[in-house]
């Protein structure tokens, strides 16, 4: 029996760039088939082409053994291939089933909608593959890891067979994620077929059949998980071996640099969004704070760095009421931020790299005398940046926007690291990023570290939090629920502290674990 | 750094073109970029050409005539109105080159005058576009849409006219720069209100740009009606200017070419440098690329803001200041035919860039000036013009339109930048 998708010689030129090269990939009925590789290896690139939204340069594309030509997502729908985005196509104020029957509307007599169907249909769905959701309820309402079911509920109402999930975990919880996986599971039990995309390895090893493994375009190879460890995955991925756990020294804890105090701020809604928080950095050391997305991390960021209003509370930066502070004011005090949204805050894309790199130093010699802009200086400063910090471009004179994810970060580190600093607050600094930038940028944070900055570390990557800190604080709703030191924790313990159980309910984790490090 | 090559001076005209092509990965893309940045103007232009001379066809009565009588009669009047049309719209702008030639041959300081005029005329048209463009092109670079270029060339053309005719005795070294200070000092407060609104409670400027433009209007309506009447004239117009404030001419009659055109060539250059070699320059075109950037990295939002209105502003009120000093040396109703508006349509012409917008301007300008000849030769409404314009501006700002016309490939920029991001990686 032929299988049920087959890739064949799939291939895709962009001007100066090889994006696939001949990829062949066969996915069996009933099968979770992992597509591993880093940023920029040509997953999304390869989906894109199986999902209609690009044209292959060659190849083609079988499905149940026939050819299939996929001009548009409308094509691949009909071929039963169906997407759950990484960011979520639905409608916040519309309900789940008004989300689900968008586009396929089921109509009664007379022109008007018939909802009754669709949620009689729903409800079918979610027993048969359990995945539980209200019908009734309004999506903005619902919890991230449901909003994600609903995606799924709406490729089976459209009657899909081979769901393609896109970095699915990106945004859920580590006990989110678990259930995620009993869901791929029960719907490959029910015959559904799964490609599942990612860059995280211990997921791959613990829910995929059969781990293709992608770099720079082309099939680096495929095994399955029994035969699969980390290191050797990540090997492939990178092309070479990568130091998966970072050597970390005791941190030298010095003075208290950063001081908060039952700060309070409020969101963009005037909600309460950091509820009387208090804690302090000291020099030397790392403070985590970890959280599922949402509970008020960025808010509490934008507050310490001056971008947001400060409700009620107080802040202490280096001995300085900073509580209604400015950002150039708290910069100029030797304040760093690596923020959370890169394209956003952090730079300007359509500016050339060396004016990035001089973004909040402009005003000071040698980049200026009086108005005057020192262009050789800036310009010689952004090379040795730029050879300093190991960004990669072709001309440190091109705009922000032509470099990859990784080497826009890189450009915010090397612009707020080489300076003299005293507190780092750094906020998701490798997310969407590749494994060899995450490296980097770890032992950047942790050089920082070594050498007596007080770094606060914003993510809700826990892996990355539990490697990194020295103690670990957990947000959930606005609140501090627990600060616990980094020895003592564990991925259960403080995952279900980010879910939001109460520290009282459970049990400290008494043993110290080893924290296995992945990416 | 053993070895470094000389450090290459940023060059505006390159900075030009490279905006206009963005910088592109592959070398076949930026070639084919370049080209297209100076071909997608040309071809739009002559694409405007012919669109025009259908609408000349169309609108000519000589045409319906001819082919009353035959279809061959037809096609030749149709040919002989936008031949007629078309050549006055060259000789009205540029001067007739047998003239030119006659004229210098006779030695005759008049005959030359003259036969250079449709140039100079051109040059004059296209001063008041060069400052008010230049004026929005900041406008945009800081990140305000300044609608309100008319309305602050109005208040520019009160406050100059004001100290035009009203302060005498002065020498012209003063009372030039106070005058022209004077216009771009009313166009600033124009432009100040307005940006003051958005800096601090986010009052929309296209919004209170295009109110200050009625009120502008209407208050010029209203002093020229009552205190700003010239004595003993009924008629809506201000005393004229002393001659101390107009612009030197620098010809004399029939010519109309002044100082002004250097004067905005000159903003031209103090606009660049401001916008590219200082600071302050600094601080706009990042408040204009990205706010959020902007203010993380701790620019002051709201003064940036309000200084970019503001200066946008003052360039605008020197356009009036200069049609009131170098040109009507009085202050009529109505005497702006829409610089301000067409403004709008300049800066985004010349890429926001001070050099580009002089470029577009000129171009503009002797368009203006030729449509006038061609009304007077060959009845052909100035109406035609304004389409012609609305037509090339159209294609310049949609190059798709003309790719697909010429089946020019495009430089599938967003395709590079997606690759790029993808593929860059470390």
């Amino acid at each position: 029996m032929a299988p049920l998708l087959e890739l064949r010689g799939i291939t895709k030129r962009f001007p100066g760039v090889l994006a696939n090269d001949h990829i062949n990939l066969t996915l069996n009925q009933g099968e979770i088939h992992a597509l591993l590789g880093e940023n920029g290896a040509g997953k999304t690139t390869l989906m894109n082409i199986l999902y209609g939204l690009y044209q292959p340069d060659e190849g083609e594309i079988y499905v149940r053994g026939s050819l299939v030509k996929v001009h548009s997502p409308i094509d691949a729908i009909k071929a039963g291939i169906g997407m759950v985005h990484q960011h979520f196509m639905l409608i916040p104020v519309f309900t789940v089933t008004e989300n689900v029957m968008l586009g396929e509307e089921p109509l009664r007599p007379g022109g008007l909608l018939d909802r009754a169907s669709v949620v009689k249909a729903i409800q079918e769905i979610s027993s048969q593959y359990s995945l539980a959701v209200d019908p009734l309820a309004m999506v903005r309402d619902l919890p991230v890891g449901v909003q994600q079911r609903v995606e799924i509920i709406k490729l089976l109402y459209r009657k899909a067979d081979i769901l393609i999930f896109d970095e699915p975990t990106a945004v859920l919880t580590p006990q989110e994620s678990d259930e995620l996986f009993k869901i791929m599971r029960s719907l490959t039990e029910q015959g559904k077929s799964i490609i599942f995309i990612t860059h995280k390895l211990r997921e791959v090893l613990e829910v995929a059949d059969i781990i293709t493994v992608i770099r720079r375009g082309a099939v680096i190879g495929s095994t399955i998980p029994a035969d699969a460890n980390q290191n050797k995955l990540a090997a492939m991925m990178v092309g070479r071996e990568v130091q998966l756990e970072l050597e970390k020294t005791p941190a030298k804890v010095g003075d208290v640099v950063l001081d908060v105090k039952d700060l309070v701020v409020s969101d963009d809604l005037r909600e309460i969004a950091v509820d009387k928080v208090s804690f302090d950095v000291c020099g030397g050391e790392i403070l985590g704070i970890a959280g599922v997305q949402g509970n008020g991390q960025t808010e509490l960021v934008e507050s310490l760095t001056g971008l947001r209003d400060i409700v009620a509370g107080k802040v202490t930066l280096l001995g300085e009421d900073v509580t209604h502070g400015q950002p150039r004011q708290i910069t100029e005090l030797g304040a760093a931020h690596v923020p959370e949204d890169r394209q956003r805050d952090g730079l300007v894309l359509s500016f050339p790299i060396i004016d990035n790199l001089i973004l909040n130093t402009y005003y000071d010699p040698p980049y200026s005398r009086g108005i005057l802009l020192q262009e050789d200086a800036i310009r010689k400063e952004g090379e040795t940046l730029v050879k300093e910090f190991d960004i990669r471009t072709p001309s440190a004179l091109l705009s922000a926007s032509s470099l990859s994810g990784g080497n826009q970060q890189k450009v915010i580190i090397a612009r707020e690291l080489s300076r003299p600093i005293r507190l780092l607050i750094s906020s998701q600094p490798t997310r969407g990023l590749d494994v060899g930038s995450i490296e980097y940028i770890h032992k950047q944070i942790l050089a920082k570290r070594d050498a007596g900055t007080a770094v606060l570390l914003v993510s809700t990557e826990l892996d990355e939090i539990l490697e990194l800190s020295d103690r670990i604080a957990v947000m959930f709703r606005g609140k501090i629920v627990a600060t616990v030191p980094a020895e003592k924790a564990t991925k259960e313990y403080i995952g279900l502290l980010m879910a939001g159980v109460h520290p009282d309910q459970l049990e400290p984790p008494t043993e110290t674990k080893k924290v296995s490090i992945t990416f | 750094m053993e070895n470094k090559p000389e450090p290459k001076k940023q060059n505006a005209i390159l900075i030009f073109l490279e905006e206009l092509i963005r910088p592109s990965s592959s070398p076949k893309g930026r070639r084919r970029g370049v080209s297209q940045a100076i071909l997608i103007p040309v071809l739009a232009l002559f694409t405007g050409l012919v669109i025009g001379a259908i609408f000349i066809i169309l609108t000519s009565e000589e045409v319906y005539a001819g082919f009353g009588k035959s279809f061959g009669a037809g096609l030749a009047a149709s040919w002989n109105s936008v031949a007629s049309a078309y050549s006055a719209l060259f000789t009205g702008s540029l001067g007739d080159p047998p003239v030119i030639f006659s004229a210098l041959q006779s030695g005759d300081a008049m005959a030359i005058k003259k036969a250079f005029n449709p140039i100079l005329e051109s040059l004059v048209a296209a001063t008041p576009y060069i400052f008010a463009s230049l004026g929005v092109a900041l406008g945009f670079r800081s990140g305000v849409f300044n609608i309100g270029a008319e309305g602050q060339l109005y208040m520019g053309a009160i406050f100059s006219c004001v100290v035009g005719y009203s302060l005498t005795g002065l020498s012209p070294w003063v009372h030039i720069p106070l005058a022209m200070g004077a216009g771009a000092l009313g166009g600033a407060l124009w432009g100040f209100v307005p940006g003051w609104l958005k800096a601090k409670t986010g009052g929309h400027e296209v919004i209170n740009t295009i109110m200050m433009n009625y009120i502008a209007y209407n208050l010029s309506t209203w002093l020229l009606s009552g205190p700003m009447r010239r004595p003993g004239e009924y008629n809506p117009i201000s005393p004229n200017i002393q001659p101390s404030a107009m612009l030197p001419n620098f010809f004399g009659p029939p010519t109309r070419f002044h100082l002004g055109f250097f004067i905005a060539l000159g903003m031209a250059v103090l606009v660049y440098w401001l916008l590219f070699k200082t600071t302050w320059g600094f601080e706009l075109r990042t408040v204009g690329s990205n706010p959020k950037a902007a203010r993380y990295a701790g620019m002051n939002i709201v003064v940036v803001t309000i200084v970019g209105m503001t200066l946008s502003g003052a360039l605008a009120g020197m356009a009036g200041a200069n049609e009131v000093l170098g040109v009507n040396h009085n202050l009529a109703l109505s005497f702006s035919s829409g610089y301000g508006f067409d403004s709008i349509a300049l800066a985004l012409l010349g890429k926001n860039n001070p050099f580009g917008v002089v470029l577009a301007s000129l171009l503009f300008g002797t368009l203006r000036n030729g449509a006038t000849k061609m009304q007077v030769v060959s009845g052909v409404p100035i109406y035609i013009i304004s389409i012609l314009q609305a037509i090339i501006l159209a294609f310049i700002a949609a190059p798709a339109i003309i790719r697909t016309i010429y089946r020019l490939r495009a430089p599938k920029e967003g395709e590079e930048v997606l690759s790029v991001r993808g593929w860059g990686g470390g």
